[in-house]
């Protein structure tokens, strides 16, 4: 029941793009395509799960036990930029389609503040192994979820007759601003 | 390189190159911290120190970083630069540091701090690199006391904690997450009207 909790918090109450703000540049950089959106979407759910389940070992069984949870900051940078290297040789080796689809979206991964953000929170909120991995893996649906949606919408909205100064960015982030409000109509759901 | 006056490299950052209006970078933080313009002042405070001290040392050791690992130098360098302002936030500034919560330790993907780093210091001498850090800085710190004053206006009636408007009905929605993208789409599309009037 709890890691059902933290799962439904993650994709619907307290999404990450629409309630925490992390990983808007890519929100705002590759919605503008469903195909592209989804490729991006899959790429993140991929890293964010490994990125939970790797920097939670990391964390408590090399940083808490050597007394060094200042390097934090410095670790988890590093580890999420070579794991997303890691994944990327090994897709290229053993999956060339999927390498292939998710393209140039897995190297941007690294600057994506959604990950770094994830791996925070999971430190900050005391999360154990499981929890935290059920964590990643919703924040990676929910991010995907909200992305494809925006996706869809901007793919409309290109055909409309905008005001001038209106066109391109601040359309997007007026969408998405009411796209928030449509998902605060899920924030009775859980409280975190 | 550009043989550009030195005040130039400064002012660039305010309007021409403002990392939030023109730009559209480091909107993470711009967004989330932005509930009250004291918020929005400190984060602006925080990432200009991590950002002109980064810039400083990336200027110094250009020549000795081999172009194959230099993004992740400057990652280790920000890294560093954003451990201390944490940890000098945590044991000043306790209520500060307790209000932004994990968006300072955010600043260390903060897109552009990274992308002065890639597009001038490590192509510039350290005096301009400075001024060029100091003014996108500047530029930051504007946008962010901005947007935070007229979300904490239109949220609260006060602007810095003191009361603006009496008698104001506050509008929750601009302190909510959905008030901050409305604020910023809205602000954004202002600054492309006067650009487009010069």
């Amino acid at each position: 029941m709890e890691l059902l909790l933290i799962f439904v918090a993650a994709v619907l109450t307290n999404n990450f793009v629409l309630h925490y703000f992390l990983g808007i540049c890519p929100f705002l950089g590759v919605s503008s395509r469903m195909e592209t959106a989804v490729g991006m979407g899959l790429a993140v759910i991929f890293v964010m799960t490994l990125t939970a389940t790797v920097t939670w070992l990391i964390y408590h069984h090399i940083l808490v036990r050597f007394g060094l949870p200042f390097l934090e900051y410095v670790t988890f940078i590093l580890v999420i930029a070579s794991l997303v290297q890691i994944v990327e040789m090994f897709l290229r080796r053993f999956s060339p389609e999927l390498y292939r689809a998710l393209g140039i979206y897995l190297p941007l991964i690294t600057t994506n503040c959604s990950i770094l953000g994830l791996a925070l929170f999971m430190v900050l909120r005391e999360y154990d192994f499981i929890e935290g991995l059920v964590f990643g893996i919703g924040a990676g649906i929910g991010f995907t979820l909200v992305l494809t949606i925006m996706a869809g919408i901007r793919e409309e909205l290109a055909f409309a007759d905008l005001p001038r100064a209106f066109r391109g960015a601040p359309i997007t982030l007026i969408t998405a601003g009411i796209l928030a409000l449509a998902f605060m109509g899920f924030s009775g759901l859980i409280r975190v | 390189m550009s043989r550009r006056p030195w005040y130039q490299e400064y002012l660039k950052g305010l309007w021409e190159e403002n990392p939030i209006f023109r730009m559209l970078l480091g909107m993470c933080p711009t967004l989330a911290v932005t509930t009250s313009a004291l918020n929005g002042l400190s984060m602006g405070l925080a990432t200009t120190f991590v950002l002109t001290s980064t810039s400083l040392v990336v200027s110094i050791i250009r020549k000795l970083v081999p172009g194959q690992v230099r993004i992740a130098t400057f990652t280790v360098i920000i890294a560093t630069f954003v451990t201390v302002a944490d940890l000098f936030l945590k044991a000043k500034f306790p209520a500060i540091s307790k209000a932004l919560g994990p968006y300072v330790p955010l600043i260390v993907v903060n897109c552009f701090i990274l992308g002065r780093q890639e597009v001038f210091a490590s192509k510039n001498p350290t005096g301009r690199s400075i001024l060029d850090a100091l003014g996108v800085g500047s530029g930051f710190i504007f946008a962010l006391t901005l947007l935070g004053s007229i979300r904490e206006l239109l949220g609260s009636g006060e602007v810095f904690g003191h009361e603006v408007i009496p008698g104001w009905h506050p509008w929750v929605v601009m302190i909510l997450p959905a008030g901050a993208f409305l604020t910023l789409g809205f602000l954004v599309a202002a600054m492309n009207a006067i650009e487009r009037t010069k």
